[in-house]
C-alpha cells in the first residue's frame, strides 16, 4: 500500500466529506428559503383546518372507492385474460394477447378520455352503468386487467404441473382443479405484485380529474386543485399530496414485506 | 378403519362395479404409447387382478410411469384399451373424471396441495369431487391420517411435515376418495432413506388389506415379501414377469439379471433420475 491511511479510515474520511456536503447544502437551501412565505403557500394553517374533515370524508374516500372499483374489475377482467391466454383454444389465446399488446401500450390518461368523452359520443343514449362509478371502473380496469393478466398467468405458470396431475387424478375436472387447487396457490404467488398494482391505481384514481364530476365525487387531486384555485393557496395540494402518502407509503411496505417473505419461503 | 378382508377374501369381494366374478381390476390390452418419434410402449398386455399386488420394476426411461399414467389417463395411449373394474378408460365417451374417482394414484413428489393443511388435503377432493358433506368429509379424513399413523399431524401444513410423513398424507388422500385400485409411482424414491421404511409399512398394510395395487418401485425387497407378481420392463415392452421368487430370485433374462445386478449392488447402481415429471 503506497498510502499511509489505512482502507477503513479512508472510508471514514470520505463519509465525512460526504456529510458535510449535504449538511452545507441543506443549509444553503434553508437559508435562501423564504420561510414565511413558504409557510403561507403551502401551510396556511387556517386554511389546513378548513380543508378537514372534507379532504378525508370525502376526497379520500373517494379515492379509496375509486381504486377499489378500478382494482376488482381490473381483477375479474385480468383473470379471465389470463385463463384466456393459457386456453388449449388458439383465438382465445390470441384475443387476450392482443387486449393485452393494446391496453399496456396505451396511456391510462387517453383510456380515461375515451371513457368519459367518446363512449358517450359514439352511444347516446347509453349510459356506462354506475355512473361516475362505473366509469372509472373501466377507465381503471381496462388498463390494470392488462397488467394484472401477464401477473395472474405467470402466477398460474409457476404452480408445479404436479398439482394439476394430482388433482386430476382424484377426478377433479380441469376446471374445478383450476378453481379448488391451482389459482388459491397462483393469487398466493401474486399477491405481492398485485398489492403493488394497487399503489398505481390508487395514484392513477387522480385522473378522475379528467372525467368531470360533481363536487361530492371528487377526489384527492381534483379536490386539492380546486381549493387551492379557490385560495389562490397551495396548501390544500400539499395536503392531498400528505394523503397520497398516508395510504401509498404503508401499502409500499406491506408490499416490500411480503416479497421478502415470499424470497424466504422458496 | 376399512378393514378389508384378507387377501383370498378380497379378491372374492371385487368391487360393486365388478360384477363379473373372474375378471381382472386392470387389464391393459396392446398398449402403446408414443411422444412424437419417441415409442415409449410398444405393446403392453397386462392383467391385474382384484386384491393382487404387481411391482413394476425396470431401468429408468422404461415407460414404467407412462404405463401407469395410461391407466388413470394422465396420459392418453396412441392405441391400445385399458379397463379399470370392467370400464373401457379408453372409451373416448367414457366419464373419465368418474373413472379417476376409482383409481387412486401416489406420485414421486407426493404433490400434497401446500396451502392446505393435511386434513385439508383430504376433505377438499371429497368435498369438491364426491360431494361429501362437511362431516362425512371430516371424519374420513381423520379415520384416513390415522390410519397412515399421522393423526397427530392433522393440521399441519406439507411443508412442516418430512418427506416420509408427505407421502404418508398423499396416501391418505388417495384412500379416502375410496378408490379400487392404488396405483403408486416410485412412491419413495424421493424420500431419504431412514424414512423409506415408513411409507413402506403403510403400503404393507393396504395390500394385506386387500388392496388392488400397481407399484413401480426400486425397493426389492418390498417387492419380494409384499408382491404378487413382479414384471420388468425395458424399452417400452414387458421382458418378463411372474412370482418375485422367480423374477427377483431367478430371473430367466439376461436383461432382468443385469438390471437386478445393477440395482442390488449398490456400488454399481446408478441415482434413478425422475423422468417426465
Ligand atoms: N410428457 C412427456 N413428453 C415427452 N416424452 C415423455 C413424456 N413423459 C415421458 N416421456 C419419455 O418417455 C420415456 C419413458 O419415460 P417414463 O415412463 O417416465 O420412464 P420410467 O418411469 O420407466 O423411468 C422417456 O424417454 C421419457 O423421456
Ligand atoms: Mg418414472
Amino acid at each position: 500500500m503506497t498510502s499511509r491511511l489505512t482502507k477503513r479510515q479512508r472510508r471514514r474520511l470520505s463519509q465525512g466529506i460526504q456529510y458535510t456536503v449535504f449538511l452545507a447544502a441543506l443549509g444553503v437551501i434553508g437559508g435562501l428559503a423564504d420561510w414565511d412565505t413558504l409557510q403561507n403557500q403551502f401551510f396556511q394553517t387556517d386554511l389546513v383546518k378548513k380543508l378537514f374533515p372534507d379532504i378525508i370524508t370525502i376526497a379520500l374516500r373517494n379515492t379509496v372507492v375509486y381504486t377499489l372499483s378500478g382494482f376488482v374489475f381490473g381483477l375479474v377482467l385480468g383473470l379471465v385474460i389470463a385463463l384466456m391466454r393459457l386456453s388449449s383454444v388458439a383465438p382465445y389465446r390470441w384475443v387476450a394477447g392482443i387486449y393485452i399488446e393494446i391496453f399496456r401500450g396505451l396511456p391510462a390518461l387517453l383510456i380515461f378520455i375515451f371513457v368519459g368523452v367518446a363512449v358517450p359520443l359514439a352511444f347516446p343514449g347509453t349510459e356506462i352503468p354506475g355512473g361516475i362509478y362505473g366509469k372509472v371502473a373501466l377507465g381503471l380496469g381496462l388498463v390494470a386487467a392488462a397488467y394484472m393478466a401477464e401477473t395472474i398467468r405467470a402466477g398460474i405458470q409457476a404452480v408445479p404441473k404436479g398439482q394439476m396431475e394430482a388433482a386430476r387424478s382424484l377426478g377433479f375436472s380441469h376446471g374445478r382443479a383450476m378453481v379448488s387447487v391451482i389459482i388459491p396457490q397462483a393469487f398466493r404467488i401474486v399477491i405481492p405484485p398485485l398489492t403493488n398494482e394497487l399503489v398505481l391505481l390508487f395514484k392513477d384514481s387522480s385522473l378522475v380529474l379528467f372525467l368531470g364530476v360533481t363536487l361530492e365525487e371528487r377526489e384527492l387531486t381534483k379536490y386539492g386543485r380546486d381549493l387551492a384555485s379557490q385560495s389562490a393557496n397551495s396548501t390544500p395540494i400539499l395536503i392531498a399530496g400528505l394523503c397520497y402518502l398516508l395510504v401509498t407509503v404503508p401499502l409500499s411496505f406491506v408490499v416490500r414485506h411480503l416479497e421478502a417473505r415470499a424470497r424466504r419461503a422458496r | 378403519m376399512i378393514l378389508m378382508p384378507r387377501k383370498a377374501e378380497a379378491m372374492r369381494a371385487g368391487t360393486p362395479k365388478d360384477a363379473g366374478a373372474g375378471s381382472p381390476e386392470i387389464e391393459i390390452r396392446d398398449l402403446h404409447k408414443s411422444f412424437g418419434d419417441n415409442q415409449v410402449l410398444r405393446g403392453i398386455d397386462l392383467e391385474v387382478d382384484a386384491g393382487e399386488v404387481v411391482c413394476v420394476i425396470g431401468p429408468s426411461g422404461s415407460g414404467k410411469s407412462t404405463l401407469l399414467r395410461c391407466v388413470n389417463l394422465l396420459e392418453e395411449p396412441t392405441s391400445g384399451k385399458v379397463f379399470v373394474g370392467g370400464t373401457e378408460v379408453t372409451d373416448l365417451d367414457v366419464d373419465i373424471d368418474a373413472v379417476r374417482r376409482r383409481i387412486g394414484m401416489v406420485f414421486q413428489q407426493f404433490n400434497l396441495f401446500p396451502h392446505l393443511t393435511a386434513t385439508e388435503n383430504l376433505t377438499l377432493p371429497q368435498r369438491r369431487v364426491l360431494g361429501r358433506g362437511k362431516a362425512e368429509a371430516a371424519e374420513t379424513a381423520a379415520r384416513n391420517l390415522e390410519r397412515v399413523g399421522l393423526a397427530a399431524k392433522a393440521d399441519a401444513y406439507p411443508a412442516q411435515l418430512s418427506g416420509g410423513q408427505q407421502q404418508r398424507v398423499a396416501i391418505a388422500r388417495a384412500l379416502a376418495m375410496g378408490p379400487e385400485v392404488m396405483l403408486f409411482d416410485e412412491p419413495t424414491s424421493a424420500l431419504d432413506p431412514e424414512l423409506v421404511g415408513d411409507v413402506l409399512a403403510v403400503m404393507r398394510r393396504l395390500a394385506q388389506e386387500g388392496m388392488t395395487m400397481m407399484v413401480v418401485t426400486h425397493e426389492m425387497s418390498f417387492a419380494r415379501e409384499v408382491a404378487d407378481r413382479v414384471v420388468f420392463m425395458d424399452g417400452g415392452v414387458i421382458v418378463e414377469q411372474g412370482p418375485p421368487a422367480q423374477v427377483v430370485g431367478d430371473p430367466q433374462h439376461e436383461r432382468t439379471r443385469h438390471f437386478l445386478n445393477r440395482i442390488l449392488d449398490p456400488a454399481a447402481a446408478e441415482p434413478e433420475e425422475p423422468t417426465g415429471e
